[in-house]
């Protein structure tokens, strides 16, 4: 009975026997990947998210450590750090204190077109009289970035319509007239956008439709003299149809334009002076200062929802990037829409028609090894094989008109699907045929056996059963080709597409159009960005966007398997 | 110890029971004919050796024997499932009607739409009751509903299922138990109305009782089709089949009317089998 008992002390080696070793070693390795996973996720979206929070508006006087000039800095803070006062000496600051760390704040300071930086490190010692003025005011610029400063008076057309006095908080009635006017110009611009893009974009797109028939009669040499004649008449008046509706839209658009410079601002700037800023060039006014909590929150959703929905502005670092989230899902979907029938179809010829032999197993193991070719060298194969040669072709035989600018012999939505839909070929290919070789020999024979042919057994049992490994197969597929980026650059993601690749403009689906990406939208933003401070924390709303919008995708194939797995889970016994 | 004289049965044969009248075999028309069968797998591997075999109409006849003695293999010939094998070659002749089976012109599906098969283990489509039952039909291209529902609740009912599951029908029947299941596949193969059935072990995956409705369900589908059945089950083949064959190694060792084979067997090696000496 003794030996039953278990020993209150047990040695290493029991210990090592027991598996308790093996349990927190696995437990460990789980906890080790879900403090990964859950980090990265959370630092994207802190520190992209917390980019869209209205920050205070700091005052100061600061004495410049090197020349010993006084000044008056008013910027955000962005991050404050300290660093080793050895780091500062040796960068020829004359300092004198004791302490072995001194704290800087990095501020922003916007007024690019007034200081030329938007941002700059201020030593937290050399700082005095630090205040957050109530009236402090922040401006979300078209150009130039943001204004930080202080709002002075009102014009319209050049006749001041309200003065601020300088203290003054956001009830007053010169903030209110900059309100309403902002609200006006922006929705004139929406009216302007909607004419230049939609409406005159449309009559370009016909006009050039115009153009390329007329090439063509052109190139036509079967056409009789008289043919040409009535359709060159047909083009021309076509064309003068068109040239008219142009010109309505024009006087439209100018007259918007001079709508929209009517009202002016004089604002205060850090240093004291005076400037002229037009309300056509401001998108966003608010006093963070003297904002209430919903006040802020006000503001944080409304530049969330112009990030999700708006497009970007200059070289990419302010606005939105909803043209990336769209070309992303839309090469995506295209991705999946032609990866997946010929993934299963290739999976059914080599599990169920091929002689399983030696040939069909070198097929495989190409298949296999193709899924670890780096992407890259998909990319250089999409451009040399489907621009340059099917493309060329392509462009040679039905879009000759247009030539020497290429139709589809240049990098487009078309191309980067179909070079993506290569490079996850391999994952559908093997997640198909796994799922092929799972069903129960006893079903197919059980097909078979009353009277059904292969294939009809293929089709009507064997498919089905099948279809939630092939949608495994097909979020492997989008998860990798929604994060790629390095083979897009080579055949059609651009860094600002000036259409969205679906419109409605004929043919509605523009394939041959190149497109903006997410992954490559982080790329651009964060390395060839001329303001790199400014683009930081894009760069993290970025990526935590396009880990949303991936997890989004494969959350609905796994939705849709699950419910397959449901209706065909495979026989128990 | 000296060899028992009485020859004690391994099997309760009072299961054999009278009212069975002796049949014999000369008086039932054939309906498959099997002659000089040989089967391989691979070159050299010889499944079925030179089996010569004739089936009657509406009878049942069972397979028996030791595991391995290719019962189920000349079972699968019937209706060349087989063919699915690879490196299976087979020499001889097996006749339906008359009409051998393996001439290259004999559309195989058509063949096994008319020789219907049950397996060991039942396998029912991932799809509904009422669906299961339809394949059949679906694949011969009949689309027409009232046609569809009078064959499907006919099935049903010849499979002894139709008031079990006819408040569900359109219930996947991958949450029926075992033995319903192996009845839906047994209704899925008279839906197509085929002549002969193959039954290969069709109640070894099945509890007792369940085992019970289906060896009824033989006895009734006898009027209708020629049945073999292949079992491991000695009494369930001395209780449903009229006719049995004795295999061992690839070989028919002895074939008769059932009460003959079970209590007077020709045979040495089928008196060792029936008794219980090996097998």
């Amino acid at each position: 009975m003794d030996k039953l008992e278990r020993s209150t002390s047990i040695s290493f080696s029991q210990w090592l026997k027991s598996g308790e070793p093996w349990i927190w070693i696995n437990g460990a390795a789980i906890s080790i990947s879900v403090i990964a996973v859950v980090g990265l996720i959370m630092i994207l979206a802190v520190k992209g998210l917390g980019h869209f929070w209205p920050g205070e508006i700091m005052s100061a006087t600061y004495q410049d450590p090197r020349s010993g000039e006084v000044s008056r800095i008013i910027g955000q803070v962005v991050e404050k750090e300290s660093v080793p006062i050895e780091q500062l000496r040796a960068s020829g600051l004359k300092l004198e204190t004791d302490e072995e760390f001194l704290s800087r704040y990095l501020l922003k300071l916007g007024n690019r077109d007034v200081t030329g930086t938007d941002f700059a490190w201020y030593l937290q010692v050399q700082t005095n009289t630090v205040e957050y003025p109530q009236a402090a005011m922040a401006l979300e610029r078209r150009e130039w970035g943001s204004f930080y400063g202080f709002l002075h008076q009102v014009k319209q057309a050049d006749q001041v319509v309200a003065t601020a006095s300088g203290e003054e908080l956001a009830s007053d009635a010169a903030w209110q007239e900059l309100q309403t006017r902002i609200e006006r110009v922006s929705q004139l611009h929406d009216q302007i956008e909607q004419l230049e893009k939609h409406e005159i974009g449309a009559i370009n797109a016909k006009l050039e439709r115009l153009r390329l028939n007329e090439r063509g009669i052109e190139l036509d040499e079967g056409m009789s003299d008289s043919a040409v004649k009535s359709a060159r008449a047909k083009i021309e008046e076509g064309r003068a149809q068109l040239d008219q509706e142009y010109q309505v839209l024009q006087k439209q658009l100018s007259q918007l334009y001079i709508k929209v410079s009517r009202d002016s601002i004089t604002a205060v700037t850090m240093d004291g002076s005076s400037i002229e800023l037009p309300i056509a060039k401001i998108v966003r006014a608010y006093q963070p200062n003297s904002l209430s909590l919903s006040g802020k929150v006000a503001i944080y959703f409304s530049k969330l929802n112009e990030f999700l929905t708006d497009d970007p502005r200059e070289a990419n670092t302010e606005g939105g990037i909803f043209p990336a989230i769209f070309g992303t899902v839309m090469m995506v979907i295209l991705m999946a829409i032609m990866v997946t029938p010929f993934g299963v179809v290739a999976a059914v010829y080599l599990r169920e028609y091929a002689k399983q032999g030696f040939v069909t197993q070198m097929v495989r193991v190409a298949v296999n090894n193709l899924a670890g070719v780096p992407s890259i060298v998909y990319g250089v194969f999409g451009l040399g094989f489907f621009i340059y040669y099917v493309g060329g072709s392509l462009d040679q035989l039905f879009f000759q008109e247009a030539l020497p600018s290429p139709t589809f012999g240049t990098p487009g939505l078309l191309w980067a699907s179909l070079t993506l839909a290569l490079l996850t070929l391999p994952v559908v290919i093997v997640a198909t045929e796994e799922g092929l070789a799972r069903i129960p020999r006893a079903v197919r024979e059980g097909s078979l056996a009353l009277g059904a042919t292969k294939a009809e057994t293929l089709w009507r049992i064997v498919l089905p059963m099948a279809s939630p490994a092939m949608m495994t197969g097909l979020i492997l597929a989008v998860a990798r080709a929604a994060g790629e980026v390095a083979p897009l650059m080579l055949v059609g993601v651009v860094k600002l597409a000036p259409s969205l690749p679906l419109d409605g403009n004929y043919p509605f689906v523009h394939l041959d159009q190149k497109f903006m990406h997410l992954g490559f939208h982080i790329y651009d933003v964060g390395f060839q960005s001329p303001n790199v401070e400014a683009a930081r924390p894009l760069v993290y709303a970025t990526a935590f966007l396009l880990v949303v919008v991936i997890a989004m995708l494969n959350f609905a194939a796994v939705s849709v398997r699950n419910r397959l797995r449901e209706k065909y889970k495979a026989l128990e016994s | 110890m000296a060899k028992p004289e009485t020859k004690t049965h391994a099997i309760d044969i009072s299961a054999i029971s009278g009212d069975k009248a002796p049949v014999d075999l000369s008086n039932d028309r054939v309906s498959v004919a099997v002659e000089d069968l040989n089967l391989y797998y691979d070159q050299t591997k010889q499944a079925l050796n030179g089996i010569n075999l004739d089936i009657p109409q509406k009878r049942v006849t069972a397979f028996i024997g030791p595991s391995g003695c290719g019962k189920s293999t000349l079972l699968r010939c019937f209706n060349r499932m087989n063919d699915l094998v690879d490196g299976c070659r087979i020499e001889g002749k097996i006749s339906l009607e008359g009409r051998n089976i393996y001439e290259k012109s004999i559309d195989v599906a058509e063949l096994r739409r008319r020789i219907g098969m049950v397996f060991q283990k039942p396998n029912p489509f991932p799809k509904s009751i009422y669906e299961n039952v339809a394949f059949g039909l679906r694949i011969q291209g009949i689309k027409n509903k009232r046609v569809l529902d009078e064959v499907v609740e006919r099935s049903l009912k010849g499979a002894a299922l139709w008031d079990e599951v006819k408040d569900r029908l359109h219930e996947s029947a991958l949450g029926m138990s075992g033995g319903q299941q192996q009845r839906l596949v047994i209704a899925r193969t008279i839906a197509v109305e085929p002549e002969v059935l193959l039954l290969d072990e069709p109640a070894s995956a099945l509890d007792p009782i369940s085992t019970l409705k289906i060896e009824e369900l033989i006895y009734e589908l006898k009027s209708k089709y020629t049945i073999i059945i292949v079992t491991h089950n000695m009494q369930q083949a001395a209780r449903v089949s009229d006719y049995t064959a004795f295999m061992y190694m690839g070989e028919l060792i002895e074939y008769g009317d059932t009460n003959t084979l079970f209590t007077n067997p020709d045979k040495k090696q089928t008196e060792d089998y029936i008794t219980g000496r090996y097998g």
